[in-house]
């Protein structure tokens, strides 16, 4: 088996350099890499291309990078709760591409999958159209869209072992998964890491085969974003 | 008129034995309190979670499990867990039998405006477009007019589309509306007391009227 285990998050993303492209795993606040954007935040880099559903909020998450001036460029679907990233956006400062939300989990499971296009019904008729490829088929119109692709995908689970096989929690799971096979190089946090073969094989979600580094994350804060209780 | 409560109430009504329902942010997600308990339905989150139960109490408060508007929740029995590709295939593959969700405009062939407007932040779609796209059933739960009183159903949206003749069906705080195959909007239901006149005064779109329109009944 092949051992994936690195020291810490420090030691994880110790290469990332200027100017790549970053996956990032995660649903709003849910299923980050809080320990991977923590070590972010101590490199002095930037021009980042960042490949995630949201941008987080003001003091947590991406939006940490975004204050930072690392991020030059967000791929997302849904943008809200961010203050920053607002005022960065309509400065100028930054470049957002909005994408559906089913075409982004599509184009990257496509790019991990080895599939360079496909098409989708979403997105017909609208500016999201607009200079793509449509084709119809059986009497209806689809457009083509592109995989995504990083140099980089950073994801969070709830186990893992130190072979990289990955089992995530509840909806903590959300794009982790397919990001974690159309980076480059994987990095994988997860709240308990532990040895080869302690894992089911049945329930693993993620084969460590798309997993290049994994560690045991810390100091886990899971911000909730709407606390919404029973009456 | 309608309360925002009233409209998730009347939706409801539309709802089926064993149909997997996905309901968007807002008066959407209110329609969960008035689905009959005595029919079976699955509701999905598009994060990743077939079976939405209860907001949890404070003691079951999750932070791995929430819905598509980030809002803590829990899972009924016989839930299950998937991730955002998986998701998106059961909503473009047709599986996903209802989708119900808000709208800022509605044209009378069935195109649907609810994402963006121009000139203001735009926080994106979501994933607004790929349900649009692929349900076989789409109810719009939205006010018939805007704050400035202009109509919203409409013979053209004016706003970026979100998708093209998809809604079947409209409940706006006036009344039930279809829409035609040929475009048009059917009045099927007026809100109590509100008035055949009053819907063909505020809907700026081709009105279809047939016959007597009756009032809408809640228990």
């Amino acid at each position: 088996m092949i051992n994936k285990t690195v020291k810490d998050a420090k030691a994880a993303v110790a290469d990332i350099p200027n100017n790549c492209t970053l996956m990032m795993g995660g649903f709003g606040l849910s299923g980050i890499p809080e320990n991977c954007i923590s070590a972010l935040l101590e490199r002095n880099i930037n021009g980042l291309t960042i490949i995630s559903n949201n941008a987080g909020v003001d003091d947590f998450g991406i939006g940490l990078l975004l204050k930072k001036r690392m991020v030059k460029k967000m791929i997302s679907s849904y943008v809200g709760e961010n203050a920053e990233f607002e005022r960065q956006l309509l400065s100028g400062e930054l470049e957002v591409d909005l994408i559906p939300q089913g075409t982004l989990a599509e184009r990257v499971r496509a790019g991990g999958a080895g599939i360079p296009a496909f098409f989708t019904p979403a997105g017909v008729g609208t500016e999201v159209a607009e200079g793509k490829e449509t084709r119809e088929f059986d009497g209806k119109t689809y457009l083509m869209e592109r995989w995504l692709k990083a140099d980089f995908s950073i994801v969070k689970a709830w186990k893992g072992d130190t072979a990289g096989n990955l089992i995530f929690k509840g909806t903590a799971r959300n794009f982790n998964p397919i990001m974690a096979t159309a980076g480059n190089i994987c990095i994988a946090e997860v709240e308990e890491l532990v040895e080869a073969g302690e894992l089911d094989p049945n329930q693993i979600h993620t084969p460590g085969i798309y997993v290049q580094r994994i560690f045991q994350g810390k100091d886990y804060e899971k911000r909730i974003e709407q606390r919404t209780i029973s009456k | 008129m309608l309360t925002k409560d009233q409209i998730a109430q009347r939706i409801a009504k539309e709802v089926k034995n064993g149909q997997y329902i996905n309901l968007g942010i807002g008066i959407p997600t209110l329609v969960a309190n008035y689905i009959p308990s005595n029919l079976d339905v699955v509701l999905q989150s598009e994060n990743g979670l077939l079976g939405i139960g209860p907001f949890p109490t404070e003691d079951n408060v999750d932070p791995d499990l929430i819905n598509a508007g980030k809002q803590t929740i829990t899972m009924t029995k016989g839930s299950a867990l998937f991730n955002s590709a998986d998701s998106f295939a059961m909503i473009r593959g047709g599986h996903v039998h209802l989708t119900i969700l808000g709208a800022m405009e509605v044209s009378e062939n069935g195109d649907i405006a609810n994402w963006k407007i121009p000139g203001k932040m735009v926080k994106g779609m979501g994933g607004a477009m790929d349900l649009v796209a692929s349900a076989e059933n789409i109810i719009v739960a939205m006010q018939h007019c805007s704050k400035e009183g202009q109509s919203k159903l409409l013979p053209d949206c004016s706003l970026p589309i979100t998708g093209i003749r998809c809604v079947k069906k409209i409940v706006s705080d006036l009344a039930v509306l279809e829409i035609a195959p040929e475009g048009g909007f059917i009045l099927l239901e007026r809100a109590p007391g509100v008035t055949v006149e009053e819907i063909k005064a505020k809907t700026a779109g081709k009105l279809i009227i047939n016959g007597d329109i009756p009032e809408m009944v809640f228990e």
